[in-house]
């Protein structure tokens, strides 16, 4: 059997639902019922920015020295300002990647000594496409 | 204190095209273009396809070898995907007015009354959000009235200098621009009213501006009397809060390739009421009668096109008695040694469900069907639309749609989503 997963925007309403401990309206209430908070939401603690935000899969090992680790899942947020030492998804030249802004030597570092810098020319037309807020690595199932 | 409220309209520079440049930034300032279901025209160009000299609604067919000449990316159309970006634009969009109107999947209103910003600058500001936020270029165009700000936002995608804003804030402005468009251009005026304006000597849009309201109302339409007062800067159509429900709700498709059997058309026809009644149901109104219709193609000789209503047992949004009516219609039009294009059908005669009373002598729609179907859409919604249908759509829809150029659904399924090489 395969469960379709939610995704984020529907997440948001089902899990924070309140529930009560005693089902039955007969007999002893629980008297932690007038205390009940809501349930935790992930998506209110992992996402600020809805609209801006995307969630993309991690293919390789040149970020695992910081955590973010070959087919883990990153959450990233286009509306957050980069600075320096922001993990971000950069285009350079067409492609994609991930790395870690180094805004006074104007390059990109790895986190991973295999994997030297990468210099941000003025005509490699460098963009930010997002900061990664946060990297996702499950040890359970697959990822 | 500004004087004149103002109004803008926002809109999406070649939207399905900038949307398959999103997660593909190597296709920025690119050619690219996004054909129709069955991938059978040309919907939509990026700047780079335009210049190419590829036209609009082309046929797919007669522009391939242009497009693979000038390696342009092709994609069919991807409506989670744009459906989706067109949400994120949507909610950026509305954090700069209380008081908006989604229009279209790519524009948006928003009233700009009680605005204190400078209205060229705040313009400049949305379209820098827009882009960081969605990687989505847009188009914004500001005025008194939705008639001028449409056509302000025409300047603003024609005329570099602006920087894709057009603001028109004084008549002077506004007349400068209606002087240089054709009566076409303006909103809700098409080529047959643009002919009967010609009778009246009114063949650019600042002719129609000057016209008198009350002799083109006799003449034409309330309409178009309302244009010309917006164009005069007056507003006469508001912002609407919602979208008004649909008075007749249709589904039509083109097929795949074409059928000769009534089968695979019963099947087809089964999805497209399927689709109609969620819609229904989505409006809380019930239908009292049906409009199903096959036809051939009007390009080939042997051209047959039929119709027929059929009214329902009672008002139902009840997919299963829909799909009976709807078969029954088929059964009556069909007509063997034909080659079919298209079909469709249409909900007609629709009620609002609240207003509607069953009673001892009337017989209506069971309280277990309303369940039931409640239920069914409650599990399409979670789990994709379609997952829970009538076994009478078939398991191998042959004649589903051509997609052949699909990109992926990059923000609405797990399996989809972007791979970063690190």
């Amino acid at each position: 059997m395969s469960i379709r997963i939610l995704s984020a925007h529907e997440a948001r309403t089902a899990l924070w639902a309140p529930y009560f401990i005693s089902k039955v309206p007969a007999g002893f209430p629980s008297p932690a019922d007038d205390y009940m908070e809501q349930g935790l939401d992930l998506n209110e603690y992992l996402i600020q920015h809805p609209a801006a935000t995307f969630y993309c899969r991690v293919s390789g090992h040149s970020m695992k020295d910081i955590g973010i680790m070959d087919g883990c899942l990153l959450i990233v947020d286009r509306a957050v300002e980069p600075a320096n030492r922001s993990i971000v998804l950069a285009v350079i030249d067409g492609e994609i990647t991930c790395k870690m802004l180094d805004t006074n030597q104007q390059r990109l570092l790895s986190a991973n000594n295999q994997y030297a810098p990468t210099p941000i020319s003025a005509g490699s037309n460098f963009e930010v496409e997002g900061v990664v807020i946060h990297a996702i690595n499950s040890y359970v199932g697959n990822c | 204190m500004r004087l004149i409220a103002m109004l803008a309209i926002v809109d999406c520079n070649s939207c399905y095209a900038s949307c398959e440049q999103i997660f593909r930034p190597e296709l920025r300032g690119k050619p690219v273009v996004v054909l129709s279901n069955n991938d059978g025209f040309v919907v939509a160009r990026s700047k780079e396809a335009k210049a190419l000299g590829i036209e609009d609604l082309q046929p797919f067919f007669k522009v391939e070898h242009l497009l693979r000449k000038h390696n342009v990316a092709i994609f069919s159309s991807n409506y989670p995907l744009y459906g989706d970006i067109s949400n994120r634009v949507m909610t950026t969009l509305r954090q700069f007015s209380p008081n908006v109107e989604i229009y279209s999947i790519d524009e948006m209103f928003l009233d700009f009354d009680g605005l204190q910003e400078d209205l060229n600058e705040y313009s400049h500001l949305i379209k820098q959000t827009v882009w960081r936020d969605v990687r989505m270029p847009v188009g914004v165009g500001v005025a008194p009235s939705k008639t001028l700000a449409k056509l302000a936002n025409h300047v603003a995608k024609k005329h570099r200098q602006g920087n894709g804003v057009c603001v028109l804030d004084k008549p002077h402005k506004w007349e400068w621009v209606l002087r240089r468009l054709p009566v076409t251009k303006v909103w809700g005026i098409g080529k047959r009213l643009a002919q009967r304006l010609a009778e009246f000597n009114i063949y650019n849009a600042y002719d129609l501006a000057k016209a008198n309201p009350k002799i083109i109302r006799r003449h034409m339409n309330v309409n178009v009397e309302r244009t010309i007062k917006e164009l005069n800067g007056i507003p006469c159509f508001a912002l609407e809060e919602l979208p008004p429900a649909k008075k007749q709700i249709y589904c039509t498709r083109g097929f795949g390739h074409k059928l000769t059997e009534i089968e695979p058309i019963q099947q087809a026809m089964s999805l497209y009421v399927r689709r109609a009644a969620e819609k229904l149901r989505k409006q809380n109104h019930l239908a009292l009668t049906i409009h199903v219709f096959i036809h051939t193609s009007p390009f080939e000789p042997n051209y047959y096109s039929n119709s027929t209503t059929v009214k329902l047992p009672y008002p139902t949004d009840d997919t299963r008695i829909i799909n009976q009516a709807a078969k029954q219609g088929i059964e009556h039009i069909f007509k063997s040694g034909y080659r079919y294009l298209k079909a469709g059908v249409g909900l007609i005669e629709l009620v609002d469900k609240k207003h509607f009373q069953f009673d001892l002598w009337h017989k209506g729609q069971p309280i277990k069907s309303d369940h039931l179907m409640n239920i069914v859409d409650k599990v399409n919604r979670t789990h994709g639309k379609g997952i829970v249908h009538l076994a009478s759509e078939g398991f191998h829809k042959k004649w589903y749609m051509r997609q052949n150029f699909t990109s992926p659904a990059y923000t609405s399924r797990w399996s989809d989503i972007p791979i970063i090489f690190c």
